[in-house]
This record gives structure tokens, sequence and C-alpha cells, in this order.
């Protein structure tokens, strides 16, 4: 481990409540309206900082727990993503593993937490919330697999160092598949438009959102900076992929940063051109997701 | 069927109190039911205090096909047998009756308080509570399941979004809504108590906010009524007046529901763009009389603002601009698949349960029924210009958004037609003393369906009773059965397309 390695993750820690502006924006841009502030995330996060929380009587540690844990998971789970061939200051073996564990282990406490209020809204949000992601994971495990086969390594950091254009020219149709793949993931674990729609007001069609209603100050400030957090490390996987760098080392994590906020451009546009799925149809889409990941799969199997 | 029997009467056509037969309640029922049953519909029920402490019933029928109005009279003690059982559309209006003079409807099958008030009769309420015994808004009971598999959820009076306060109940399975429970009420405000003893200088006022964003269409039924009982007809001139700015509110409140149906799925452009558009419709009528939602424009005789040639070609200017930017705005939602295939197949109401239910105004339109007042019982403008009945046979929430399309398409072309071909003369006329011992119904189509109007005098011409049936009272249980088998998460794109209003309905 070497200083370098830390760019990666201070980029993630500074720069990723600047994703939610741009997609803010981008899709401002399409409703012909102004937009919010670039910085709005962070003067929403100062704001909470400064805020005092309220806690209903009905709920128990747990509920305090889940952005506590939610917060810590993402942010361990920073230190597991590298950016633009630079590895990431954590890596070994198999930590994609540990990753997508991580994204569980947040799942799984603002889920509890949700349930710890009793609301029905709130249960109602945890059921699909967790109905959805049993859907996601196993296509994020298995898109995960294919680079593994791929790339012939098991660490994130050194997985993501070897995708080059050799890769893209020698099985470009596998890492396609997984990159579309890992875009659906991205959309549904970040319950962005077609899956969810994050700025809803509706009580009763929202999925995640719902389940964060009652947390309030620093606590929503903690859910909002993982958010923020886990839609960087998303964009970062996908980018990863994608680019397959230059000789450069300062070139590849510019023009890194940049892809990830071209992700989040495409995020936006997404949201702009169409209308949020049937909240029963979504499970179609993940599924689809999980298709094309096995598809990648065997695919990669095949080729190598 | 009797030619000319003597409880037929048209909109806006007055009678004499004493001429309307009071036959017993065992003929009223008969007849009320015979009338449902040969294709006729509630369009008002209610009750009103006779002198020997007993109430008389008056129930207004209206057949769409023969475009004429049917009274029926009674009068009954403290209860009588229900119509509900048999003729579903008069549910709420049984329940309002039982409500505000405590007469019991034997037999009917989910007898509950509409709008939580103690009764106007006193000593007489329907569920023998004592008239101290305090009232809360939506503490009743409510249909439950049973089963460790089914959950229940509340939702309001208090909403996330900026909207009237109601409460409703799912009783669900999972995502599948099995029932839904509305209860409101929370508005009321007692208004067709104030208005008796009226016309005076708090009766316009409240007319223009029975529901904020019908203003034109209730004080347009307000004031026919007022002519009608008063003999004088509005200078024609000011039937037009009146008629566009009927025309406009349609026209705002249909594309500010079709940015909001956008809105609710996710759909970005045409949610923004109409929530604009909304605003230049409102902007034509502030142009006609200087205020967005029309107040102060319809007056007893007329109209209390002229359109000068100036303001005149500036009007048709904007409106041909705003029809090309609402045209673009809502092409984008037919064009994406996405859009439709949220809204299509959504929360179905088919002809058959609109029927029994007696919906009107678009949602009926929408589920196939021919149902316009502007077209069956046409008044003011509306009997010289004809506007077609915009219908689609699906039921859907697609259904009530294309409804919406279609009507202001129509209501665009309207609007230019008279704008071209305004009546000379004066805005307003005269209005004498009202007639006294007389009856009127004054029906007009707002923008949500029929607004009905009944209006008795006194010996004095004052206001003995008046009753409002704002479009919403026949149409919120069209939400609740539009919502049977459906996705809870489909709810609030259900509520939107409907629309209805609470504090039309609350009074």
């Amino acid at each position: 481990m070497n200083a370098i390695s830390f760019i990666p993750l201070l980029l993630a820690l500074t720069l990723s409540p600047l994703l939610l502006g741009v997609i803010n924006r981008t899709k401002a841009f399409f409703a012909g309206r102004h937009g919010q502030p670039l910085l709005q995330t962070y003067f929403d996060l100062w704001k909470l900082l400064q805020k005092g929380a309220v806690y209903s009587r009905t709920t128990t540690w747990l509920f305090r727990a889940g952005p506590m844990i939610g917060l810590a998971a993402a942010l361990t789970a920073t230190l597991l993503m590298p950016l633009g061939k630079c590895p990431a200051s954590l890596a070994f073996p198999a930590d994609f593993l540990l990753f997508a564990g991580l994204l569980g282990l947040m799942r799984f406490f603002t889920v509890v937490a949700a349930l710890d209020t009793g609301s029905s809204f709130e249960g109602m949000g945890a059921s699909r919330e967790v109905f959805f992601s049993a859907l996601t994971e196993p296509a994020l495990f298995v898109a995960l697999a294919t680079l593994v086969r791929e790339t012939g390594q098991l660490s994130l950091s050194t997985m993501f160092g070897q995708v080059s254009n050799a890769h893209w020219l020698h099985s470009g149709p596998a890492l396609g598949l997984v990159v579309l793949a890992l875009m659906i993931v991205l959309l549904a674990e970040n319950s962005r438009i077609p899956v969810d729609d994050p700025n809803t007001h509706l009580e009763l069609t929202m999925i995640h959102e719902v389940m964060v209603l009652d947390h309030g100050g620093p606590d929503l400030a903690f859910i909002f900076y993982s958010a923020a957090l886990k839609l960087w490390l998303l964009s970062a996987l996908v980018v990863g992929i994608v680019l397959p760098g230059t000789g450069d080392p300062r070139l590849n994590l510019l023009l890194a940063v940049g892809a990830v906020f071209g992700v989040a451009v495409i995020v936006g546009v997404i949201e702009s051109v169409m209308a949020r799925l049937r909240l029963m149809i979504v499970p179609q889409l993940l599924v689809g997701a999980g298709a094309l990941a096995a598809t990648a799969f065997l695919l990669a199997l095949k080729l190598n | 069927m009797k030619a000319a029997a003597p409880n037929a009467l048209h909109n806006g056509e007055p009678v004499q109190l004493g001429d309307i037969p009071v036959p017993t309640i065992t003929d009223f029922r008969e007849r009320v039911l015979q009338a449902c049953e040969g294709g006729s519909r509630i369009a008002a029920l209610f009750g009103q205090p006779a002198a020997d402490g007993n109430t008389r019933l008056f129930a207004v029928m209206a057949s769409d096909v023969k475009g004429q109005l049917a009274l029926w009279s009674a009068m009954v003690p403290d209860h009588y047998p229900a119509l509900t059982p048999s003729c579903a559309q008069a549910q709420g209006f049984e329940r309002e009756l039982a409500e505000q003079w405590g007469v019991h409807p034997d037999g009917h099958p989910w007898l509950k308080p509409v709008r939580y008030h103690h009764s106007y009769r006193e000593g007489h309420d329907a569920w023998g509570r004592s008239a101290k015994s305090p009232i809360q808004p939506g503490v009743t009971d409510f249909f439950a399941m049973g089963g460790d598999e089914v959950h229940e959820v509340a939702v309001g009076p208090v909403h996330a979004g900026i909207i009237e306060p109601g409460h409703f109940r799912f009783q669900c399975h999972g995502e599948q809504v099995y029932h839904l429970e509305i209860a409101l009420g929370y508005q009321h405000r007692g208004v067709e108590r104030a208005l008796v003893g009226g016309p005076n200088k708090r009766t316009i006022p409240f007319m223009e906010t029975l529901a904020g964003d019908t203003t034109v269409g209730h004080t347009l039924a307000y004031c026919e009524a007022v002519e009608a009982l008063a003999g004088v007809d509005a200078p024609a001139r000011a039937q037009a007046l009146r008629a566009i700015a009927l025309e406009l509110e349609r026209l705002a409140n249909h594309t500010g529901d079709l940015g909001a149906l956008a809105d609710d799925v996710g759909y970005l452009p045409t949610a923004s763009y109409c929530g604009r558009i909304r605003g230049d419709f409102l902007n034509l009528t502030a142009l006609l009389c200087g205020n967005r939602f029309g107040r102060g424009l319809i007056r007893p005789g007329g109209a209390l603002f002229d359109l000068e040639p100036a303001r005149q070609s500036q009007m048709v200017e904007r409106l041909a601009q705003a029809r090309q930017d609402v045209t673009s705005a809502v092409e984008l939602l037919w064009n994406s698949s996405s859009v439709r295939s949220r809204f299509e197949n959504a929360g179905p109401v088919s002809r058959e349960t609109a029927l029994e239910l007696g919906l009107v105004g678009l949602a009926a339109r929408a589920s196939g029924i021919e149902r316009d007042v502007r077209a069956q019982f046409p008044s003011g403008l509306y009997r010289f210009a004809q506007i077609p009945v915009s219908s689609y046979h699906s039921g859907t929430v697609f259904a009530r958004a294309y409804v919406r399309w279609m009507e202001i398409q129509r209501s665009l072309a309207f609007i230019s037609d008279q704008l071209q071909a305004l009546p000379h003369g004066p805005v307003r006329a005269e209005i004498g003393p009202l007639a006294p011992q007389h009856l009127v119904v004054s029906l007009t189509e707002g923008w949500r369906g029929e607004i009905c109007h009944v209006a008795t005098t006194d010996a004095t011409g004052r206001f003995a009773h008046y009753k409002v049936v704002d479009p919403s009272f026949h149409n919120w249980m069209g939400l609740t059965l539009a919502l049977r088998n459906q996705q809870i998460s489909d709810f609030p794109l259900c509520n939107k397309s409907f629309n209805l209003s609470y504090c039309g309905h609350d009074l």
C-alpha cells in the first residue's frame, strides 16, 4: 500500500455528493428548468449535520444503528474500490466478495431500521427493497465472476488494473453484457428511475426513500452520504470495465473521474426520457440483468 | 311514459314548490327505483326540513337520453327503507341524509357519516348520538380483513404532498389492494347551511370557494339558478364570456392533471412543461377578469368584466401559443411507451360499474358513457354552440388521461370559435327579486363533471334551502372501486387520474 492508493478513496469521499448534483442538473436541462445548484447535496449534508434528531418512542437501538452501520459499510466498501488503474487502499484476493457483502450489510441495516419504526409504509418499502435486492445481487455476483474469469484476477484492484483493449477485442460481447447488467444493477441499487423514483413524495410508490422517512438530522445526512458513496462505487465499477486505460497514470485517473460523471449524466438522461416501471414489472428487469450477466459468464467460459 | 308529467323539468327551469307532487314514501321509492332502472341517474337526493318536524325528500333524476330532469318528492318520518340496496348510486346521498337530518335509511349496507357533524334536526340522530357528544372526523368503523398475511395501510389525513386532507385505508395482501375505504369530511365548513337566507353579500364568495379549482363552474351554476328564479336571462355576450371562462378553467385543470399524471410515473418533460402551460391558461383567465381562478368574473345577471378588442386579440394570440405548447408537451406523453405501459390497464372502472355508481364527468366518459351536461342539459351559450362529447371505452388511467386530452383540444377549438364571433351588447342585466316558493335545478359541466345546484326559496324569495352536489360526491366511490385488485403502488396514479375535490365533497 502506498500514498497513491489513497487517491481513489479521497476522490470518492469528496466528489460523490457532486454526482447527485450532476444527475439533477441533467434532468433539469431536459425539463427546461434551471435546476438546483450543483453543490446542493453538500449544502443539504451540511444543513442536516447541524440539526438534532427526533426519535420515535417505538424505535430501539436498531433504528439509530442503521444509518451509522450503513455509513461504516459504505466507507469500508470505498476502501476496496480502485479507480482509473489506480489500485484501491485495500486489496486482497476475493475482496469483491467483501465489497458485495458490505453493500448487503448496508441494506440489511437500512431495512432493519425501517422495520423498527413499525410504520406500514416503511414495512412495505423494506419488503420491496429486500425482494428487489435478492434479484440484483445474483446479477452483481455473476457480473463480477465474469470479470474474474476474463482477467484471471481475484481482487477488484488487480482485476480492473488488468482490463485492457485486448480484453475488449477478444471478448467484447461478454464485457458489453457485463456493463449492461451492471448499469441495471446501478439503477436499481441507487433507487433511480426506472426502478424507483428518488424525487417522488408519494409514500405508497417509494422503495428506498420510504425506508428513511423517519430518519432526520445527522442520521439522514449519514444516509444521504452513504447513498452518494454507493452511487460513486457502482459508477466506478462500470467505469473500471469501460475504460481500458492509457499508459499515463494521471490521464487514467482524470479520464476515470470524467467517466464516473459521464455515468451520472447517463443516469440523468435515462430518468428524463422514460417513466418509472410499474412496480410488479421491476423484477423482470432485474432478472433480465441477471440473465445478461449469466450470458456474459457463459461467453467468458467459452472464449477463454 | 307520460309526455308532460308535472314533475318533469329542464336544467334551469323554475317550478313552484306547491306544484311538485308529494306521493307517499313507498311511491317515491318506487318511482326513483323505476327511473334508475330506466336509465336515469340520481343527480341529487336531499332532505329539507318540513313544518311538521318531518323531513321532505327531494330526488332529482337525470335522464341523459332525453336530456330531461325529473323531480320527485316525499315526506319521511325518522326512517324509511333505503334505496341503496337496489340502487347503489344512492349510497352517498342516503348517508348524507342520515347525517344531516337524522333520517335512518333502513337496510343501508354501510351507513357511515359523510362529513362528521351533528344532525341539523335537533334530537334526531341516525346513530343515536347526543347533541353534546363531540364528533371527530374520520373516527368511525372501517371495513377490515382478517388473516396473517393481510395488512392494513392507513394514509392521511395529513399527506406528504400539498393536497387536501382525506383518510385512506387500504386492505392489502402484499402489494395487492383488496379494498380501499375513504373517509372525508375534514374540510366541512357548513356551506349549505350558511347559504340559507341568501342571496346576500356572502353568497358569491362562498360559491367562488366551494372548490377552489372549480370557481367558474360553481359560480356559473349558482348564477344560472338565481337568474332562473328571477326570470332574467344573462345577455348573450355575458353568456359567451362565461362559457369561455368555463372552458379556460377546464383547460387549466386538464393540462395540470396531465402534467401531474406524468409526474406520478416519473416522466419529467411533460410534468414540467404542463405545469407551466397550466399557468398560461390560468393567466388567460386573469386576462379576462384579473384573477387567475376567475373570481370576480361571474355574477347573477351576467359578468363583471367585458373583453374589449385589444384584449380579445391578445387572448387569441396567447391561446394559439398555448395550444402549440400543450400539443407538443402532451404528445410526448403518448409517444413514450414507458408512460403508456403505466397508464394502460391501471385502475379500470367498467362501464357497468360506472353506470351503477352514477359516475359523472370525465370519469364517466372515460368508462365509455356519453354523459356531458354541455351536450345533454345545455344552458347558457351551450344551447347554441355545441361541444362534442369526448369519451373513451377502457375506463383506465389511460382513458381518463386521454379524455382530458380530447377535451383540451375541443375546448381550445370552442374558445377560438367564440372569440371570433363574440355577440355584441351589454354584459350584465339587472336582477330583480327571486320568485318566492320556487325550486330550481341548475346543472353545469365543470371540468370534473356535473355540478348540480338546487335552490328553493321561501315566501319572501330568500333561499329556504340550497343544495350543492359537486361531481366529486358521485365519483369518490369510483376511485374506491378502481383500486380493487390493483397494486397499492399505483394508488397515487389512479387517484390523480380522478383528481377529485375534497372541499367540494365536504362543503
